[in-house]
């Protein structure tokens, strides 16, 4: 059985807000195709402040579901749409205190049903922008379909490869026989064969999670006459500052702490730290500045630089 | 009052008679089967008895027969893997949809590896089509693995019919009996069947131990190969302790034959008439007259599985479902989607599987939690109205799904 939280056990044994809203003008029917879960949130929104006076739903689906779903109804209630369309997965499954990896995606239908009443209620098509395939990595959450799509986009070809962009495979390495199998269908498909690397040799380049020996000192860019430390580290900040406003989107923020050779140090703040999507948004900054530098660097979270390094 | 088990289907609890034989096994009886001296040479005839015992409640012809070996898949993968060995010209293999994944993920395995797998397909009521199997059977198969009993629909499939149409053909005939054994009679030797293989938890003996039968003559090839236990066809020093305790668990089993057949699927009876009684939209999926006697498997339509097992579980009662959420995975049960189940029920598919330590009271108290639970969790699904499923369900709550 899962492992539940008291909140979500209290959340679906008692669960608020259930039913339709009588004059419901907002409704949002949405599901989701990971688990054959689905919901219809529907608001009463007044008109003027657009404030919600009152929220319900409907849900066909799990513990959790059902959970979220009667969570997302307390905290919208009361809110301005636009204060409503702050609230991320991430703070429906922390006002839970916290759902099981493979359940996160209750929290993530709890979002767009939101979303989809909000469009209903202002004339909008609501669009759905992302596609959630079956759970690859547990120990980062990451699925296939964001696996497949990143080797596509990225012409990746090894399972360190992988690891660097997604952070998948990153952890117990249990899921790396099924990424072999993504990267070989996928590789297969550009005409290339999947060669694995040599025994013993596969830690190279993965991204550590507690990096065991500090890194020789750098020699790249300036060696190799590209860019100075200084406008290595400008670059860096600028990448920064483009990402900055997708992740304050969500409540996060992200702060630039030291470069040390291609290990570039950085803290999540806000609804970023301890998010359990972490790793994926620390994948996503790394995967741009490795873009941008030309150069393969290491994104590491401030809190996992290795002591003996510190100050460096 | 005390909780109440129904996940039979799942692992069932060590019988106290089963416990008491096997302790002597952790104490003073620690002596290797393999050993020449007396503290060896008592848990050999140890084992020698548990053989027996299992030969008996097999129907075997000879005690040699029984391979023990540490599981149930353990006993799958040694069958199948020692076919493609032992014929390796032959590269296909005939299975079904509704296998365990036990044999199914390995035959996915191989099919990645160039065999051919054919999956024979199910009604709605989960049976075989023998003239698409007759159709299959070639000189090309190297083994037919078809599963004895459903163990989410309990629908038993006509393995000995099936089993004589392979030998009829030379084919190999292996049959995943983990469901069947213990529950219902059989007697092998009477049979085409080359090899089995049942798995001791299901039959109150301890986890970790399981056997495949092997039919005199038959060629095979180990898949564990070091020292000479059991007869060199499974290296690896014995559990004794399991299959101590499998021994045991067979002789019980056969005592309790009639019983299981009368008195518990008669329990189990009574709890689908009672539960159908009181829910409506309800059924039961798989094939109701041809089914093991202790497994009852009930779709609730428009309510997930996963909530309903939540809710139960909060009333002491344990059952397990064929929900998606209920295993991590992205689908509901494929049992269920071979069947042609509709999703809004598949996903409410409950499955109630008794033991012989189940009681007429215990059943009372399930028949009586249940309507509400359905009730319950009904109202909260968008397909549900005031008093029943709103009208066309299907295109009035049509989600966007992602």
């Amino acid at each position: 059985m899962w492992d539940y939280s008291e909140t979500v056990k209290e959340h679906f044994y008692n669960p608020r807000n259930a039913g339709a809203v009588a004059e419901a003008n907002a409704v949002g029917d949405v599901g989701s195709i990971s688990c054959g879960d689905a919901l219809r949130l529907t608001l009463k929104v007044e008109p003027d402040t657009e404030v919600i006076l009152d929220a319900g739903f409907q849900t066909f689906g799990c513990g959790s579901a059902i959970a979220s779903s009667s969570a997302l109804t307390e905290m919208v209630k009361g809110k301005t749409l636009d204060e409503a369309l702050t609230i991320t997965n991430q703070d429906i499954a922390d006002f839970l205190g916290g759902l099981p990896p493979e359940k996160m995606h209750c929290s993530v239908m709890g979002r767009e049903a939101l979303q989809a009443a909000i469009a209903n209620y202002r004339g909008e098509e609501w669009e759905d922008d992302h596609e959630e395939g079956a759970l690859v990595c547990k120990c980062f959450a990451i699925d296939e379909v964001m696996i497949r799509d990143t080797i596509k986009a990225n012409n990746l070809s090894s399972i360190e490869d992988v690891t660097n962009y997604t952070k998948a495979g990153g952890g117990c390495s249990s899921c790396h026989e099924g990424i072999e199998k993504i990267l070989s269908e996928e590789m297969a498909a550009r005409g290339e064969t999947f060669v694995p690397g040599a025994v013993g040799k596969k830690k190279e380049g993965v991204v550590k999670l507690k990096s065991p020996k500090p890194e020789a000192a750098p020699v790249v860019a300036a060696a190799k006459g590209k860019l100075t430390t200084v406008q290595r580290i400008r670059v860096i900040e600028e990448v920064l500052e483009g990402l900055r406003p997708a992740l304050k989107a969500d409540g996060g923020d992200v702060e630039l702490i030291d470069v040390d050779g291609k290990n570039i140090y950085v803290n999540l703040v806000g609804a970023c730290s301890g998010c359990q999507m972490a790793a994926m948004t620390l994948g996503g900054v790394q995967q741009k500045l490795i873009e941008t530098l030309g150069e393969f660097v290491k994104v590491v979270p401030h809190s996992e630089r290795p002591v003996a390094i510190e100050g460096v | 009052m005390a909780d109440i088990y129904l996940d039979n289907n799942a692992t069932t609890m060590v019988d106290p008679d089963v416990v008491a034989a096997v302790m002597p096994f952790f104490s003073e009886q620690f002596g290797n089967p393999s050993s020449l001296h007396n503290f060896g040479n008592k848990v050999g005839f140890a084992l020698k008895q548990a053989r027996q015992s299992v030969q008996n409640l097999l129907g075997a012809e000879h005690e040699s027969e029984i391979i023990f070996t540490s599981c149930g898949t353990e006993s799958d993968s040694t069958a199948i893997l020692s076919a493609l060995k032992a014929y390796p010209e032959r590269k296909e293999i005939i299975t079904t949809v509704v296998e365990h994944p036990a044999i199914l993920n390995l035959c996915d395995n191989l099919a990645s590896e160039g065999y051919t797998v054919h999956k024979l397909k199910v009604d709605s009521k989960g049976r075989l089509d023998l003239d698409e199997y007759a159709r299959l059977l070639s000189d090309k198969v190297a083994v037919v693995s078809v599963m004895w009993a459903n163990n989410e629909s309990g629908t038993l499939f006509p393995v000995e019919k099936m089993a004589e149409m392979a030998e009829a053909a030379d084919v190999l005939f292996h049959t995943d009996a983990v469901q069947a054994v213990g529950k219902i009679p059989m007697n092998l030797q009477d049979t085409s069947i080359h090899m089995l293989s049942l798995s001791g938890h299901k039959l109150h003996a301890p986890k970790g131990v399981g056997v495949l039968y092997l039919k005199r003559g038959v060629r095979f090839r180990p898949l564990l190969r070091g020292g000479h236990q059991e007869r060199g066809r499974r290296a690896g020093t014995e559990n004794t302790i399991g299959i101590v305790g499998l021994g045991k668990a067979c002789e019980l089993a056969l005592q309790h034959m009639e019983y299981e057949n009368t008195t518990v699927a008669a329990l189990r009876d009574r709890l689908q008439a009672g539960i159908l009684a009181a829910v409506p939209h309800a059924f039961v999926t798989g094939d109701p007259s041809n089914r093991l006697p202790n497994t009852l498997n009930i779709a609730f339509e428009y309510i997930e599985g996963e909530a309903i097992l939540l809710l139960l579980n909060k009333q002491g009662i344990a059952a397990s479902s064929g929900s998606a959420c209920t295993s991590g995975s992205l689908e509901p049960s494929h049992v269920m989607k071979a069947m042609g189940i509709p999703y809004t029920a598949a996903h409410g598919t409950v499955r109630f599987s008794l033991s012989r330590y189940n009681t007429a009271e215990e059943i009372e108290r399930v028949i009586e939690a249940v309507p509400p639970i359905v009730a319950q969790l009904r109202k909260l699904s968008p397909y549900w109205g005031a008093n029943g499923p709103i009208e066309n369900p299907e295109q009035a709550f049509a989600p966007v799904y992602a």
